[in-house]
């Protein structure tokens, strides 16, 4: 990461929100939208333009599931474990995409391609079960569907590889 | 567009479906629609219809409700009753619209029953037929959600409009007391109480907060009024605002909702610019602003004092109550909290009058409430209906059962929160005193359907698995008490438990409800006690003999 860059975009972010009342969690996710995740560099950063004490913003990422404190790597994939989710079968989908990207829920792999979660409800329980690629939202997902849309993202890193 | 006046609001009403003479077409395009491929389909008929060089109409609309067709199109001819399609394609699509155009006709396939078949909506004229009732989902799946001119031609902000112009803060207080409406977060509280209590507060300055933190799993109706109909619960927070003398309301809306939080961004600038808020709107001595805050992945947010924490930049962890927020909440002011669902009926009770309101429902239970049917049910989706109908109605009748066609097994409402309800008690009428009887609660609307394959072991396990991992850890009946069941539950499951862990778990489990700090430990419970209540022999069959 190019570290000018980085801090004129933390810049750029802690003045939309410093004279915001109670922004901090606001500035924060500016953040993870920009890379991914809340690099420590960018937090410190954050720290100094905001003028708050950098333990306070770390109290607060670490309270919140939301926030990643690594870089996730490209491809993010979510299986939804909501209750409606869960009773159609998403247990089944999350031990798929674990077996087949071969690593284990809240890990990145080690090539930084896939990161595996489990996310509590998207919202879109009526089309349940339910897994998110990064902004693709996948509906009425089966281990076939799922592995070929894991299939798509591997081949895709490939080509460009 | 300009500022708007109380004259431009009235000559902008009722005007688009009159006077557009040409086929319009709606795309249901909230989140399930775009899952299900809408956009694919929006672009098709786009597509199609500037190649055959028509001037149809276009449009995208909100989620109707039946989530498990999308994506849905509806085909509206002027003079005709429009027609509905569910699971289209982008072919099917295409076909559409060149058959209309060659032909006049429309496909037979992939019909589905019309938004007027499904329900009727407040400000309809009655008739008989439909079950469902659209208070608050009255606009969804109508409008574009973000064309403010398709909500003002709906009716939109003339709820505002009379209340600056006609009525005292206290008239309105006294009309929702004649509704009876009461929250929709989940503990059914008085509306009328909640907004008196806090404009009596003295403070610097007063508060609204819209709680659209949607917690429970397998609820989605403040997702999709959220993303459906954003100025009606922009329109009932300024009305609220106006009420409780506030001068800034908060939109918190959890971060996994993108589209939600991005319609109601759009709303809010549609409603700054043309001039509903901001200062002396609508030309009256009042003048109000709404800010957007995102929640970031925790349940224990949706608790009120957690939620006033996390607004305030902060971990959200609950604190006691009192002080309630009513007296002293966001940054030690009067702060009120309505739930998204509550805020979007508050322009229909003030247009419609309390009495019309209390007339729907049943007994302390009035108005309609939107519920999230899923599991395994045959049409899962969202369902408006008077309160007071059987839940057999809703999961049967509505939702067509099962999706196997074999038998319910029980009916889950309220989510972590709740409770199983068997399936011969499905002819309980739906009321919040009613729920309650049987061990669970109206909660915010979720209704989880189960069939004979599913194990009720299972979901109390997944249930209070989800609470510990919420558990913010502040107090330690919560803490400590949920970590111990958790464990005792886990070697029921796994056929290691025995007869005295059943006791054990509900001795612990009536200490949790009434130790814990706040509502999370308080109620996570529920779901295992009335699993007991209810199933205990499937608890049972798991245990260690007791004699080898
Ligand atoms: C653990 C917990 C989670 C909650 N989650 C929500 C939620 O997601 N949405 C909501 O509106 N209310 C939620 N509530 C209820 C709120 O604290 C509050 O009562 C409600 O927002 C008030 O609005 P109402 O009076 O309009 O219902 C939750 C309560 C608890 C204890
Ligand atoms: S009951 Fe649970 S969630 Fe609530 S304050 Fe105590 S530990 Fe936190
Ligand atoms: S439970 Fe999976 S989307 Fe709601």
């Amino acid at each position: 990461m190019n570290e000018s860059a980085t801090k004129d975009d933390v810049v750029l972010i802690a003045k939309r929100w410093k004279n915001k009342r109670g922004s901090l969690i606001m500035a924060l996710h500016g953040l993870q939208n920009r890379f991914g995740y809340v690099p420590r560099d960018a937090a410190m950063e954050l720290a100094e333009q905001m003028d708050v004490p950098l333990a306070r913003i770390y109290e607060v990422i670490t309270f919140y599931n939301y926030f990643k404190l690594k870089s996730p790597g490209k491809h993010v994939v979510s299986v939804c474990m909501g209750t409606a989710c869960y009773l159609k079968g998403a247990p089944k989908l999350l031990k798929h995409a674990s077996e087949s990207l071969n690593i284990s829920p809240g890990e990145t792999s080690a090539d930084g391609e896939f990161h595996l979660q489990m996310v509590r409800c998207v919202g879109c329980c009526g089309l349940a079960p339910v897994v998110t690629e990064n902004e693709t939202l996948l509906a009425k997902v089966t281990v076939d569907s799922l592995e070929a849309h894991l299939c798509k993202c591997k081949n895709k890193e490939k080509e460009k590889a | 567009m300009g500022r708007l006046t109380l004259q431009d609001l009235d000559a902008r009403q009722g005007v688009q479906i009159q006077t557009f003479d040409k086929p319009w077409i709606k795309v249901g395009m909230s989140t399930c629609g775009l899952a299900a491929g809408a956009d694919a389909v929006f672009n098709a008929l786009v597509e199609t219809i500037q190649s055959h060089s028509l001037d149809w109409r276009v449009t995208r609309t909100g989620c109707a409700g039946m989530c498990s067709m999308e994506p849905l199109v509806e085909f509206r001819v002027p003079g005709e009753s429009p027609v509905m399609y569910g699971e289209m394609t982008p072919e099917l699509a295409r076909e559409l619209v060149t058959q209309y155009a060659d032909k006049h006709s429309l496909p037979d396939d992939h019909r589905v029953p019309g938004l007027a078949e499904l329900a009727q909506a407040a400000g309809d004229p009655p008739r008989t037929g439909p079950r469902q009732y659209r208070i608050v989902m009255r606009n969804c799946g109508v409008i574009d959600p973000e064309n403010i001119d398709e909500y003002i031609d709906r009716g939109g902000y003339q709820a505002l409009k009379k209340v600056l112009s006609s009525m005292t803060p206290e008239q309105v207080i006294e009309e929702l007391k004649t509704s009876g409406l009461r929250g929709r977060g989940g503990a059914g509280f008085p509306v009328w109480s909640k907004w008196k209590m806090t404009r009596a507060s003295i403070g610097d300055e007063h508060f609204i907060i819209c709680n659209g933190d949607e917690g429970d799993p397998g609820a989605y109706m403040d997702r999709s009024v959220l993303e459906g109909d954003p100025h009606a619960v922009v329109e009932g927070m300024i009305i609220g605002g106006y009420v409780i003398g506030a001068q800034t309301g908060f939109f918190y809306i959890r971060a996994e909702y993108p589209l939600a939080i991005e319609r109601i961004e759009k709303a809010i600038k549609q409603a700054r610019a043309a001039g509903l808020l901001g200062s002396n709107i609508l030309g009256a001595n009042f003048s109000f602003n709404i800010e957007v805050r995102l929640g970031a992945g925790a349940f224990v947010c949706g608790e009120e004092t957690a939620l006033i924490a996390s607004v305030e930049g902060k971990r959200g962890t609950p604190s006691p109550r009192p002080p309630y927020p009513s007296v002293r909440g966001l940054w030690k002011q009067p702060t009120m909290i309505n739930n998204v669902e509550t805020l979007a009926n508050i322009t229909q009770v003030l247009l419609h009058g309390g009495r019309w309101f209390a007339g729907i429902g049943s007994g302390k239970s009035t108005g309609t409430k939107v519920f999230a049917v899923t599991g395994k049910v045959k049409y899962s989706g969202l369902v408006e209906i008077p309160m007071g109908m059987t839940l057999r109605e809703v999961v049967e009748e509505i939702c067509g059962g099962t999706a196997s066609g074999g038998p319910i097994k029980a009916v889950q409402t309220g989510g972590p929160s709740g409770g199983l309800i068997p399936a011969d008690k499905l002819d309980t009428p739906i009321t919040y005193e009613h729920l309650q009887q049987l061990g669970s609660i109206m909660g915010s609307g979720g209704m989880i359907v189960m069939d004979e394959t599913d194990s009720v072991v299972e979901l109390s396990r997944f249930y209070l698995g989800f609470c510990v991992d919420e558990s913010c850890g502040k107090c330690a009946p919560c803490r400590i008490g949920g970590t111990q069941i958790l464990r005792l539950l886990n070697n029921i499951a796994d056929g290691k438990g025995k007869e005295e862990d059943l006791v054990t778990i509900r001795r612990m489990a009536h200490a949790m409800q009434k130790a814990s700090l706040c509502g999370l430990g308080q109620t996570a419970p529920n779901p295992i006690l009335s699993a007991l209540r209810y199933y205990e022999h499937e608890f049972r069959e798991r245990l260690v003999p007791a004699h080898k």
